[in-house]
């Protein structure tokens, strides 16, 4: 009886460990990615969209429509890789623009400037890994 | 002895305080000094560089020329609308210097587009109408090649020119302008840097006190 409690509460702890080491290393990475992705901001998007996120005027669209980044949460890394042309709807807002792509950027670098921008200007949407990027990249059209 | 303190801060305070009212912004560019006569006196007097007539069109195909700049003191840059990395940080702050001094009718604004080709003024009308500009405080203009680079290199002391091995064929500098009612210039800076454009807000306060006194 005695060893079996011991046994359990054994398990136990080694249980929530594993889980809790685990939750560490997500919220490392996220992180880790975050912090990159303000550097890759800085450096090739925030002379547009601005360091608040909020573009200017009607020329370039801010990135704080937390809808749109939620329902295109998987076109961001395309967006990001190849441009945009045309008009889209932001805060209920149109604007007609282009946006260069990033051909220079690896998977790695659009996942991190992805956890970025979907986690800051009020936004919160979480981890976005590379290997997700990778995939969604894949399918660009 | 206290008496003599007291004295050494009055005169202190009192400095400082007419430092900052009385205090000129420099002239820049070039200048020449030339002799005159005044009540009989030989005295050399100085004659700085000014910016010399221009005509060009604006975002509402209207002639500006720099009559419209008369009694004025303005703010000036080189651009282009399809340009992709300075000019949209300069103009997001030069838009917060427009928001200060807006309907203000001493103070305009003059971007110079440097892509003669493309930037014809029904294409500068919807740049500056997505910039949130009307009326015609902020002049956008287009003009013949010689006029813009010409003005830019030999009135503004701006470098700007057409690069074939630049992406997109033109580069410029991110200068703003401070020219006065005498067409000198009277300021230079970064419209890229945050800090130098605060200046920017700052020395204009001062330039229209020295031109126009306190009256607004
Ligand atoms: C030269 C200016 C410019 C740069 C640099 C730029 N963008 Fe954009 N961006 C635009 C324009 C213009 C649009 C709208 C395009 C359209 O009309 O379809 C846009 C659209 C977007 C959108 C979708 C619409 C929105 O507002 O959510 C996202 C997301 C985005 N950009 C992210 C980025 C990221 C991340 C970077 C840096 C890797 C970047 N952009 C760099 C100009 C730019």
């Amino acid at each position: 009886m005695r060893n079996k409690l011991i046994y359990f509460i054994l398990l136990a702890i080694g249980f929530t460990s594993i889980i809790q080491s685990c939750q560490n290393e997500t919220s490392i990475n996220f992180k880790r990615y975050y912090v990159n992705g303000k550097g890759i901001y800085e450096k090739n998007c925030q002379n547009c969209h601005g360091s608040d996120g909020k573009g200017l005027g009607t020329l370039y669209p801010p990135l704080t429509d937390s809808t749109y980044l939620k329902l295109n949460k998987n076109s961001l890394a395309c967006i990001i890789r190849n441009g945009q042309t045309g008009t889209v709807k932001i805060n209920n807002i149109s604007y007609e623009g282009i946006m260069p792509g990033n051909e220079t950027l690896a998977d790695i670098d659009i996942a991190q400037v992805v956890v970025y921008i979907t986690n800051s200007f009020g936004n919160k949407q979480g981890f976005y890994d590379s290997e997700t990027a990778k995939k969604d990249l894949e399918k660009c059209n | 002895m206290r008496k003599v303190l007291f004295f050494a801060l009055a005169t202190f305070i009192f400095q400082s305080c007419s430092d900052t009212s009385d205090k000129k912004l420099p002239i820049l560019g070039e200048r020449e000094p030339v002799e005159k006569t005044i009540d009989g006196k030989q005295v050399i007097d100085t004659i700085y560089q000014t910016v010399p007539p221009f005509s060009y069109l604006n975002q509402d195909s209207i002639a500006v020329t720099d009559k419209d700049f008369d009694n004025k003191i303005y703010v000036t840059d080189f651009f282009f609308t399809s340009c992709n990395t300075i000019c949209p940080i300069m103009h997001r702050n030069m838009l917060n210097v427009y928001n200060k001094f807006k309907d203000n009718p001493k103070v305009k604004f003059l971007s110079h587009s440097i892509d003669i080709k493309y930037d014809l003024p029904s294409r500068l009308k919807t740049y500056a109408t997505k910039l949130g500009i009307e009326g015609n405080q902020w002049e956008f203009v287009h003009g013949s090649r010689d006029s813009i680079f010409g003005i830019a290199a030999k009135s503004y002391l701006v470098s700007a020119f057409e690069d074939s091995t630049d992406p997109q064929g033109l580069v410029h500098q991110g200068w703003f302008i401070l020219v006065d009612t005498k067409k000198q210039l009277r300021g230079a800076y970064d419209g890229t840097k945050e800090d130098q454009v605060k200046q920017l807000m700052n020395d204009m306060e001062q330039l229209l006190k020295e031109e126009f006194g306190d009256a607004k």
